[in-house]
């Protein structure tokens, strides 16, 4: 067993996926000889060829336009966005053409195409670099979405989601990246990809997160545990669709429920997951549902981004409000 | 005119007024139905082909005059016609090999049928009972697409996948493959025609850019999307680019037959731009008369494809009064084939609507599914 990074694991994931599979393939900017801007891909292009690790031209609707034509020859590429800010110029493929021509087909096209995008802030980056765009590919039937949150998961979900026929979007915590480090077991069974997963238990509090904000529900629980409060934390894991049977299992035990997410906040992912959880667990409830975010304003310069961005304080401070209730 | 307003240092670049298509138009059969010859795409034609050419235009025109006469009844929600470009798209879809794949906009009516599409599937999309009900895998043609120059990025992508699949320069007929992207000249100024002109370059994809230039998209003409002739800017991407009379069936086959053997031969690219004009409306509910002359479309009438085909025909005997009846006689079954199919064609399910979203369905779609059922069987027997 390895001690691995976020990285590493998305790394040798790809790597496996690679080497199981002809048919699937790498495409993106600076993704071959570089490794890509963040060194995911390093190694691959060396190992696989320039056939299957194809540095492509500085074009992001190209990229996943022509990853669509790919899987409709039957291949099955991972198309990289170097960076959430840009992958605007792919929206139109990706809402109108990678999430629909399933359903139009009636299902002889078939889209399995990966789309992984570095995301979230956190990393002193200048403007484009640090958004959250989740929500508006959760918002699209036809795409999957989830987030990676810890190396481990970063090894076995992107397996997963290289295998799923259907077309998923990728969201990788950028700030994770090389982080943490976690001890990886290359023969264990993975949960399943469009799973969530209680990842610290509790009683008193549901905190429930996703990709980077995972991170700092935890340190927000190990603090609230030293002032004798109990917090259940959630990693989401998948975005869309949601797995929606652990959070309720755990809001009917412990009646408060925090949501914290660094996309803006008005009409985010909390605002679902709020409304979801008061259709299922109304009575079982001691508090409504309380957003912890991003403000809602474009991502603002990285000096002040630490005043942006959802930290332990401001999910404590929620807890708390969750308890004047 | 393209070159309206051009200063004279412009013409001396260009050349003179593209109005007619310009000197660089490549033609094998004037309006006038004279065979004419070219020192690069000249071809030779059996009695055979050209009769069959001739056919499948007033087949294809027939699917067309047939589905506008539909949407007049209420049959069709709406109908893009294609009078006029009949053939541009024989000439083109004749010249494919079974294993060419066409990724089509929504106007290919004429292509689709020489992949052997039956036009009455072309008319569900338009009906809106479902959004196009062929295989494309049956065919090789693929569903309409209805955003502006999608397709042409899903055409380069498919050509990356045939050239990893090692179906191009293999010598073997049966086996090297080409793309076709069809576009309009509206859609030459869509970022997604420029990247996949990019990728295509880049990559020496087995990809024929094949693009109907009409003159009009809906009401704006080529002088709102280009200052040059379409088929000078596949240059500036670094592969040829050649204009075809469009309104020329034999002209359109020579020049798309050779884009498509440099493609399966492995020599990339070409962009193909088919000069022809709308006869019609945009579709069945846009007004021409708001925006062009009809000075215009009196001088392309001149120009019609079917016409000039005939005349060369007739003056070489090449085709009787019994054949060109024949041809008539298939027109009408096509015809009938078209009304009664149409008329027939079955209206989905309300719950139809959740099939297909996804290969492996979700249980929050499930749900919404099961739950709409429920409500829905609900009202069954509540009169
Ligand atoms: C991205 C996009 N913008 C606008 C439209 C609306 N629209 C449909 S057809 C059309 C004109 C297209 O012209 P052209 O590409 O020349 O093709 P033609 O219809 O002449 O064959 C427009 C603007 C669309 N379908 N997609």
């Amino acid at each position: 067993m390895s001690k691995i990074t976020l990285a590493k694991g998305l790394n040798m994931g790809l790597r496996k996926a690679m080497e199981d599979d002809p048919k699937v393939l790498v495409m993106g900017e600076d993704v071959g000889k570089l490794g890509g801007v963040f060194r995911i891909t390093d190694g691959l292009q060396k190992d696989f060829g320039e056939d299957r690790v194809i540095d492509s031209p500085l074009a992001e609707s190209g990229i996943v336009g022509t990853a669509i034509g790919m899987c409709l020859r039957g291949y099955r590429p991972v198309v990289e966005i170097q960076f959430d800010g840009f992958v605007y110029p792919a929206y139109d493929q990706i809402v109108c053409q990678v999430a629909k021509m399933h359903y139009r087909s009636k299902g002889r096209y078939k889209i399995p195409m990966v789309i992984r995008i570095p995301f979230g802030g956190g990393i002193g980056a200048v403007e484009h670099h640090s958004e959250s765009p989740e929500a508006q590919f959760a918002h699209t039937p036809g795409l999957k979405v989830v987030a990676c949150s810890n190396p481990i998961d970063g090894y076995w979900m992107i397996q997963q989601a290289i295998a799923s026929d259907d077309p998923v979007i990728f969201l990788e915590p950028k700030r994770q990246y090389h982080a943490d480090k976690a001890e990886l077991d290359e023969d264990a069974t993975p949960d399943p990809l469009f799973s969530s997963r209680v990842v610290r238990q509790g009683t008193d509090a549901t905190v429930l997160a996703y990709g980077p904000t995972v991170k700092t529900a935890l340190s927000a629980a190990e603090a609230a545990a030293t002032e004798g409060r109990s917090l259940e934390v959630i990693d989401l894991r998948t975005l869309s669709p949601l797995d929606m049977d652990p959070v309720y299992d755990s809001v009917r035990r412990t009646g408060r429920v925090v949501v914290t997410h660094e996309a803006h906040v008005n009409l985010g992912l909390g605002s679902e997951l709020a409304a979801r959880i008061t259709e299922n667990c109304f009575y079982s409830m001691e508090a409504p549902v309380l957003r912890v975010g991003g403000m809602d304003t474009p991502y603002p310069a990285s000096r002040i981004e630490e005043d942006y961005l959802p930290d332990l304080d401001r999910v404590l401070d929620a807890v708390d409000r969750a308890f004047d209730y | 005119m393209t070159n309206a307003g051009f200063g004279p240092d412009l013409v001396e670049v260009f050349g003179p007024s593209q109005s007619a298509g310009g000197p660089e138009l490549v033609q094998l059969l004037t309006p006038e139905g004279e065979r004419v010859h070219h020192n690069q795409f000249d071809k030779d034609f059996t009695a055979e082909e050209l009769r069959g050419f001739y056919r499948d235009m007033i087949l294809t025109r027939r699917i067309d005059t047939e589905a506008t006469a539909l949407q007049r009844h209420g049959e069709l929600g709406i109908w893009a016609q294609l009078l006029g470009q009949e053939a541009a798209q024989i000439g083109c879809g004749r010249a494919l090999r079974h294993q060419d794949y066409v990724f089509p906009t929504y106007r290919e009516h004429g292509v689709a049928y020489c992949k052997g599409v039956d036009p009455l599937k072309l008319l569900g999309l338009f009906r809106g009972v479902d959004h196009g009900s062929w295989d494309p895998a049956d065919n090789n043609f693929g569903l309409y697409t209805i955003v502006i120059g999608a397709q042409a990025l899903h055409a380069t992508g498919y050509a990356m996948g045939v050239q990893r699949d090692g179906a191009v320069g293999t010598g073997d007929p049966e086996r090297d493959t080409a793309v076709v992207a069809h576009f309009g000249d509206g859609a030459s100024s869509q970022g997604d025609v420029n990247e996949a002109f990019i990728f295509a370059a880049s990559y020496n994809a087995p990809v024929v850019f094949f693009c109907q230039n009409n003159q009009w998209a809906i009401s704006e003409p080529i002088e709102r999307q280009s200052r040059i002739p379409l088929y000078q800017r596949a240059l500036g991407f670094g592969f040829p680019g050649v204009r075809v009379d469009g309104n020329d069936v034999l002209a359109t086959y020579a020049v798309t037959q050779a884009a498509l053997q440099r493609a399966r031969d492995g020599q990339g690219p070409t962009l193909v731009e088919a000069y022809t004009y709308r006869m019609g409306a945009h579709t069945t509910t846009d007004d021409p008369t708001r925006y062009r002359l009809n000075d215009d479309v009196e001088n392309w009438k001149l120009k019609d494809p079917i016409a000039r085909l005939e005349v060369y025909l007739r003056r070489n005997g090449l085709v009787d009064d019994e054949f060109i009846a024949e041809v008539k006689a298939e027109a009408d079954e096509l015809g009938h084939h078209l009304r009664e199919g149409c008329k027939a064609l079955p209206d989905p399910q309300p719950m139809d609507m959740f099939d297909h979203v996804y290969e492996e369905e979700p249980q929050e779609l499930r749900e919404q599914r099961e739950g709409f059922a429920a409500y829905l069987e609900s009202f069954e027997g509540a009169h």
